[in-house]
């Protein structure tokens, strides 16, 4: 059963990383970007971690990607050409790719940590609860807890200042800032 | 105090005179720096006395003393001192430098009253002074060396004093190059004795000659060539000569007391001093000796044919100084710096006399012009008279006696050295002939048109300022002489100046004369002690057997050109067609000019061009802009990373990650 | 299911994620694959934590998520300004930092 799910869910997510990629309507895109959240939410349930599956489709999915949907949506998103400017960039790109990937695949397959090769071991049914992740949040974590909560500010106020409409006394109004 | 002491003094007194009117020459009045200029020099003069006396105080064999002030250089084993040498040579030197540069110095006093650069002129001229002192004065070769490039530079600076004139500043580098020519032959001479012997102190390098060196080997023969080519350079001897006459663009005071008294017996002096390497290289002294003759006549035959007066009067001094060449060459070393001394007196006169003849011509110097000057300025035509008649050796003037003691000598010694003194008898026709030509152009006659002006209204011809040489139009501003012009008539401090030479030129030869008196080589007896060739001397009746001859000659001489230039004018005319292609040759310097323009001149500025269009281009250029080219070249490569592609960024930083993960499993396995 | 597997699929996503930004040139898309990359990064974390037993990994993924999210909001305003200033949209035609 949990093979299935599993790669149930890895198709889902490859499939939506090779959509983002290769769609060249940025909206269809976004909706890739979806379908592989959603996939990597089922993953993360498989790996015991149900608090951060309901995070990353609540927050995530919901939230960041709906951002996405809504800046699309303004700026209308055209195609983007198929000539490349850059010579061998796209030769390179796929070559790099497949070069990052079959070195970290060799690393792991390779590796002499013997605990990957197990499913891990055996946890307490509250394993990725809400409850044991709120408690290592206000215990142990309590500084990145509240760090992350002003690194959240700062980017509401950035994003706030960035977007803003400036006054037409600015110089050079058509300029970048 | 002791004669080094006194030495230091002689040797500051004009550096500080320089030093202090250059320095003051804005606020000091002109008077104050010329009053200057002569005290310092003139009391530099009494500290040679000073120091005449206190060398006559000790023991002959002990009148030698080496002074230091401190350690100049000391590098390799090699100790180089600030050092002075005082001795019997280097005393007498003094004397006659300081004593003529004094008078000379009065002279100017009145003579560049009314040029522009009056403060700059003293100041050089004490400057020179101090050159010279330090060149004879030195203690080792170094401070020589320096003295003798001190003493070029002054030369230089002096003859190019009225700096507007291209021909004076032309004639100031030829002279200065032909130095530097010399300069070098003194200092490859120095590398050798510094190899050879290992010191460049005087004392240490001639005692230790002759242990090292067996008589005649080559290296000694080289480093005798190589000074002579210095001393050639230095006192105009052939074939190092042709910036003498050009030099008279000088100020006469500057012909007078640097190409006739001092700067051109630098020579002599070196010759003197380093005897004891010359004893041991024969055929170098052979060489400078005919080199010596060579000049003496060939100066005096040009000298016959030239028509300016200075000019004239500078080949005279370069045909004297060939005699002191040869005496000080075939060891008559206290003859020859006898006629040094003499030669300063009536030489630096006759200069002092043409100055003022030429103040009176309006700075002309073209003796076809004159005549007629014994009626205008009786004590200037006195003058030339006395000059002349020292220089032409007449009976028992200083001349006379100096003269005939080198021939004398030349003739003891036997041998060769017999024919050179016949030469040296042709040379003294030849130089009466031509003295005396100059006398009786000049002075009888019908007054020319300034020498009129002068007996009618009393004061000197105006013209216009122009450059004597080339008719150019000049102003009297700084750089050109000045307006007026001042004759000794006129001048008092140029009257007391020539008035003193003349007695030192009648007068001073009886300090040595044969059998009577024996001041002066009796003086420099204990310098020239070592030498073998000193000791040779001439018997008294030997000796007065060539003044005899030489009386003769002198007289003869005078008579000639009286026939010649006043009783019967028209025959110069006559020879001088007759005789065309000589005269053309004497009149025409016999091409020494155009000779080393051939040799030297056009293929040093062939070479210039060659590496300026070829070598410079090809070589130094290539290299610096190859340089250059490759360091473009390799920053343009750099700069195509930089093209603002974020994506190839992002595409360098993933290839370093891919990298950086290879390299790391690589080395894991 | 042993975690290598979760770990190589996490691999693979970033890869493609890597291979996605050197290849798009427009912003927003280039703004998915880096999500795409954090994501992979989440997903190690996960399966690592489970490999070793407790939550921690989870509060670094959660973190994470964090991060993607402002870095997200800025990248978007970003392109928001640029629009309005009626910029073009292509990184390749954004580069006056060239050399």
């Amino acid at each position: 059963m949990e093979e299935v799910l599993f790669f149930g869910a890895a198709l889902g997510t490859l499939g939506g990383a090779v959509g983002v990629i290769a769609l060249r309507n940025p909206f269809y895109g976004v909706l890739a970007l979806i379908v592989h959240l959603f996939s990597l939410a089922v993953l993360f349930l498989l790996l015991s971690a149900a608090f951060l599956a309901a995070a990353q489709v609540v927050v995530y999915a919901g939230a960041v990607m709906v951002l996405y949907v809504f800046v699309v949506a303004y700026i209308g998103g055209t195609g983007e050409s198929a000539w490349e400017p850059i010579p061998g960039q796209r030769f390179l790109a796929l070559l790099l790719g497949a070069a990052i990937f079959i070195e970290l695949a060799i690393a792991v397959l390779a590796s002499s940590l013997l605990a990957l090769g197990t499913g891990g071991p055996d946890v307490e049914a509250g394993f990725g609860d809400p409850a044991a992740i709120g408690t290592l949040l206000l215990e142990k974590f309590l500084i990145p807890f509240e760090a992350s909560s002003i690194l959240l500010l700062l980017a509401a106020v950035g994003a706030v200042v960035l977007a803003g409409r400036r006054s037409e006394t600015t110089v050079g109004g058509g300029d970048l800032p | 105090m002791s004669a080094t002491t006194w030495a230091w003094l002689v040797l500051l007194l004009p550096l500080l005179g320089s030093i202090s009117i250059a320095l003051g020459f804005r606020a000091i009045p002109a008077r104050v720096a010329g009053i200057a200029g002569t005290a310092a020099v003139g009391l530099a003069f009494a500290c040679a006395v000073a120091a005449l006396i206190a060398l006559l105080g000790e023991e002959p064999e002990g009148r030698h003393h080496a002074s230091s002030l401190w350690t100049y250089a000391s590098a390799g084993g090699l100790d180089i001192d600030l050092g002075i040498y005082v001795d019997p040579l280097s005393v007498l030197m003094i004397l006659v430098v300081t004593g003529v540069s004094t008078l000379i110095h009065l002279y100017s006093f009145g003579y560049m009253r009314s040029d522009e650069g009056y403060h700059r002129f003293f100041s050089y001229l004490n400057f020179f002074v101090f050159s010279m002192l330090l060149l004879v004065l030195a203690g080792n070769f170094v401070l020589l060396i320096v003295g003798w490039a001190f003493v070029g530079f002054a030369s230089y600076a002096l003859i190019s004093f009225w700096y507007r004139r291209t021909t004076a500043t032309g004639a100031g580098m030829k002279a200065f190059v032909i130095n530097v020519v010399g300069d070098i032959g003194l200092v490859l001479a120095a590398f050798l004795i510094v190899r050879e012997l290992g010191s460049f102190d005087y004392e240490t390098v001639f005692a230790r000659a002759p242990e090292v060196f067996a008589q005649g080997e080559w290296t000694i023969t080289a480093i005798c060539l190589l000074l002579l080519v210095g001393a050639f350079a230095k006192s105009a001897q052939i074939p190092f000569h042709t910036w003498l006459p050009d030099a008279m663009e000088g100020p006469t005071p500057v012909s007078s007391l640097i190409h006739a008294a001092t700067m051109v017996t630098a020579g002599v002096y070196l010759i003197a001093r380093t005897n004891a390497l010359f004893y041991l290289a024969p055929t170098a002294a052979d060489i400078a000796a005919f080199a010596g003759l060579a000049t003496l006549l060939v100066a005096g035959t040009i000298a016959i044919a030239m028509t300016d007066l200075k000019r004239a009067i500078a080949y005279s001094t370069m045909s004297q100084i060939g005699y002191m060449i040869m005496g000080v060459s075939i060891g008559a070393y206290s003859a020859g710096l006898f006629h040094l001394m003499t030669h300063a007196f009536f030489k630096a006169l006759l200069f002092m006399t043409a100055g003022s003849l030429i103040a009176a011509m309006a700075n002309r110097q073209d003796i076809d012009r004159m005549s007629g000057f014994w009626k205008a300025m009786r004590f200037t035509s006195i003058m030339f008279v006395i000059g002349g008649l020292a220089l032409a050796a007449f009976p028992l003037t200083s001349g006379f006696f100096s003269k005939d003691s080198i021939l004398a000598f030349a003739e003891a010694r036997g041998g060769m050295y017999f024919w050179m003194a016949i030469g040296g008898y042709v040379g003294a026709l030849l130089t009466a002939l031509y003295t005396f030509r100059l006398i009786f152009r000049v002075l009888p006659g019908r007054p020319c048109e300034e020498a009129q002006h002068l007996i009618d209204t009393g004061e000197l011809y105006h013209g216009p300022p122009i450059n004597p040489a080339t008719e150019e139009k000049e102003d009297s501003e700084v750089g050109f002489p000045g307006a007026e012009h001042h004759t000794a008539e006129q001048s008092k401090p140029m009257a007391v100046a020539m008035a003193v030479l003349a007695c030192g030129a009648l007068f001073a030869g009886l300090v040595q004369v044969p059998g009577v008196t024996n001041v002066l080589f009796g003086f420099l007896e204990p310098a020239f002690d070592d030498s073998p060739l000193a000791a040779i001397h001439p018997s008294v009746a030997h000796e007065w057997r060539g003044l005899a001859i030489g009386g003769v000659i002198s007289l003869a001489g005078i008579g000639l050109a009286w026939l010649l230039w006043v009783a019967r004018p028209e025959l110069p005319g006559l020879f001088r067609a007759r005789l065309r292609p000589v005269y053309q040759l004497c009149l025409n310097k016999w091409y020494f000019d155009e000779a080393i323009g051939l040799l030297v001149v056009r293929p040093a500025l062939a070479i210039g061009r060659f590496a300026d269009s070829t070598f410079e281009r090809l070589v130094v250029d290539g290299i610096v802009n190859g340089a250059r080219d490759t360091v473009s070249g390799a920053g343009g490569l750099v700069r195509v990373l930089q093209s603002g592609f974020v994506r190839s960024y992002a595409l360098l930083l993933v290839a370093g990650v891919a990298g950086l993960t290879l390299y790391f499993l690589l080395s894991a396995s | 299911m042993s975690i290598e597997w979760y770990i190589v699929l996490s691999s693979l996503l970033f890869a493609i994620g890597a291979t996605g930004i050197l290849l798009r040139r427009s912003p927003i898309v280039i703004l998915l694959c880096l999500e795409l990359m954090l994501n992979a990064g989440n997903l190690a974390l996960i399966a690592f934590s489970r490999m070793v037993g407790n939550e921690e990994g989870q509060i670094f993924a959660l973190v994470v998520m964090v991060v993607a999210a402002c870095e997200v909001v800025i990248g978007l305003g970003l392109i928001v300004a640029l629009f309005r200033r009626r910029l073009p949209l292509d990184v390749d035609e954004l580069r006056e930092l060239r050399g």
